[in-house]
């Protein structure tokens, strides 16, 4: 039996068991290795992607869950030559150190930023609480969230 | 019409009945107000009573909502939803012109016992002040103590958001003539100590019944329904009496580990306002804390003889679902954690066999659970559940609570539930 599921707006056939997390079904079947795993069981955020606009762990969502919702991951914002607006600023912040939590934060950050363009700094933080990063990079992580904010209604 | 004597004496005597009628109304609402004093020097408190009272404070959990998201401790601001609108609360720091600086002990005492304020308004009983008229004017002169001896913060709460109507405060003392019964603790000399001890605190300061008792249409504790069981916030706050659908697997020392820690293994981990509830308890002394499971264990087990029920963990898998779309989902999203054989387990996560909210006939707390998640209340290492409310829809959430509560319990199955998930989340929504 394959289930079809919509990622990055494209159709996909997969041969994975619908029980399969949908974060392994990304990475081993579709070969979208943006979303990491962390802990496996929802606490840290590094499998962080989109279903239909709200960031979800992708490691506690089974596939077979999916339907008819569409996927967005961090391949679907941008690309290395054509980055989003909040993958620039990531870029520009150096928010990254050891960069494994950054593909969630960016997928987290995303969401918030498509519902509410001009948050205020604690609703960032508020929002940002799930996911969590280990070096230490938070501040840089909250200046390239409020810088790609700024970009955005400037240009919006 | 022709102006007869009768008619005028009608009118007179008309009159007469309607200004007694507002005289005594003017006489019921009227408070004076307290004189302001001059800000106490921290001084003057012993460092016994700042220490008294700082405990007594913990027990009434003061600071919950007397602190907003991220504010300032007891800067109030929090706003707190009723039935009846959104309340904010007040600036309880010693602040002179936002907070209670020049409120001397007395109006001090006065607004926590019978809800009026320095200046003579009355105050709406989101303070419950239909819990904390029972206590000691001495331990509240303690709290006084405590409070005048912190930072003063100068922050003004942002204007109340009633239904229509609901705003003038006037109307309060006509609640409180009904609501508000000056009823003083008695000492049950029958019983132990300890027992009165929790008692005291469990109708005073703990104030358990604000929510754990039902409330009526006007937002009164109803009375001959102690501990019943009431909603807190969306979540159900289950009786406390031999009503508890988990009573016969209650008794003192789980009842300690679950409000000083905010899990207890057998059971489960405190959610929704329970939480921040059992967050506080973990900072009580465990003398309080222990007096207060001593009253609770008495009124839930008033009959008790012999040990507690445990329920144990289903071994294996019901065979019938296996392989079921309810299955796969919690396969996919639920057995990392709450698979028996889950490395979670030896953490300390309580079975979902013993969960109160699996087992209780109604889904409401267990479909809580699912949407908002659980947040570890006290320390960092206690068990946490994410919210699943975007990873799944109502269906699949009905799918498989009913999953887990034929795999888990030996309860029979909710009904409509997934209209009941709709329904709660559109709630959460509001």
């Amino acid at each position: 039996m394959t289930l079809s599921i919509v990622v990055n707006g494209k159709d996909h056939e997969v041969a994975s068991d619908p029980d399969t997390p949908l974060l392994y079904v990304l990475r081993d079947e579709l070969e979208l290795n943006g979303a990491k795993y962390g802990c496996g069981l929802g606490q840290c955020g590094a499998c962080t992607v989109h279903i239909e606009n709200k960031a979800v762990f992708s490691c506690l969502t089974p596939v077979g869950a999916i339907g008819d919702r569409w996927v967005r991951t961090l391949e679907g914002l941008g690309s290395i030559d054509s980055p989003s607006i909040l993958q620039k600023a990531f870029q520009d912040e150096q928010a990254a150190q050891c960069g494994y939590c950054i593909a969630g934060m960016i997928m987290r950050a995303q969401a918030l930023l498509e519902k509410n363009p001009k948050p205020t700094d604690d609703e960032i933080r508020e929002h940002m609480q799930p996911n969590l990063c280990r070096c230490g990079t938070h501040s840089r992580i909250l200046r390239a969230i409020r810088r790609a904010s700024d970009v955005m209604s400037k240009e919006g | 019409m022709r102006l007869t004597k009768r008619h005028l004496w009608t009118g007179i005597g008309g009159l007469g009945v309607l200004g007694v009628g507002l005289a005594v109304a003017a006489w019921i609402v009227y408070e004076p107000e307290i004189p302001k004093v001059p800000r106490p020097d921290p001084r003057m408190f012993s460092s016994e009573t700042i220490k008294r009272g700082e405990q007594l404070a913990t027990a009434g959990d003061c600071i919950v909502c007397h602190t907003a998201d991220n504010g300032p401790a007891f800067a109030g601001s929090r706003p707190l939803a009723t039935p009846f609108g959104v309340l904010y609360s007040n600036n309880i720091t010693p602040d002179e012109q936002t907070g209670i600086g020049n409120w001397s002990a007395a109006a001090f005492r006065r607004a926590v016992k019978f809800g009026v304020g320095r200046d003579g308004t009355h105050l709406y009983p989101a303070l419950p002040y239909e819990h904390f008229i029972r206590v000691k004017d001495d331990d509240l002169d303690a709290i006084y103590a405590f409070l005048m001896t912190r930072e003063a913060v100068s922050k003004i709460a942002p204007p109340n958001e009633l239904l229509p109507g609901l705003g003038i405060r006037q109307s309060l003392a006509g609640w409180k003539l009904l609501f508000l019964h000056d009823s003083r603790e008695v000492v049950d000399e029958a019983r132990s100590t300890e027992w009165n001890r929790g008692k005291y605190l469990v109708d005073g300061l703990a104030h358990c019944g604000a929510c754990h008792t039902p409330r009526n249409l006007l937002g009164g504790e109803e009375w001959g329904r102690e501990f019943g069981g009431g909603v807190a916030e969306g979540w159900n706050a289950p009786p406390l009496d031999k009503s508890n659908p988990s009573a016969a697997r209650w008794d003192v020392e789980t009842l300690v580990k679950y409000l000083s820690t905010g899990t207890d293994t057998a059971h489960s981990t405190a959610a929704g306002p329970m939480g921040p509830v059992t967050e506080g308890l973990s900072r009580l002394n465990k003398a309080d804390v222990h007096a207060i499971a001593v009253y609770i264990d008495s009124v839930m087990h008033p009959d008790r003889t012999g040990s507690p029920v445990v329920n144990a963990e289903p071994e294996g898998v019901d065979d019938k679902a296996t392989g079921s779309e309810a299955a796969a989902l919690f396969q996919g999203a639920c057995a990392g954690c709450h698979d028996p054989a889950s490395p979670m387990a030896v953490r300390g996560r309580p079975p979902l066999s013993g969960t109160s909210d699996l087992n209780s006939n109604d889904p409401r707390n267990a479909v809580q659970a699912v949407l908002q998640g659980i947040k570890a209340p006290v320390g960092s290492n206690a068990p946490y559940m994410p919210s699943f409310a975007d990873n799944l829809t109502d269906r699949q959430i009905a799918d498989l609570l009913d999953y887990a509560r034929t795999r888990f319990t030996q309860n029979q199955p909710w009904a409509e539930l997934e209209r009941t998930v709709h329904g709660i989340r559109k709630e959460n929504q509001q």
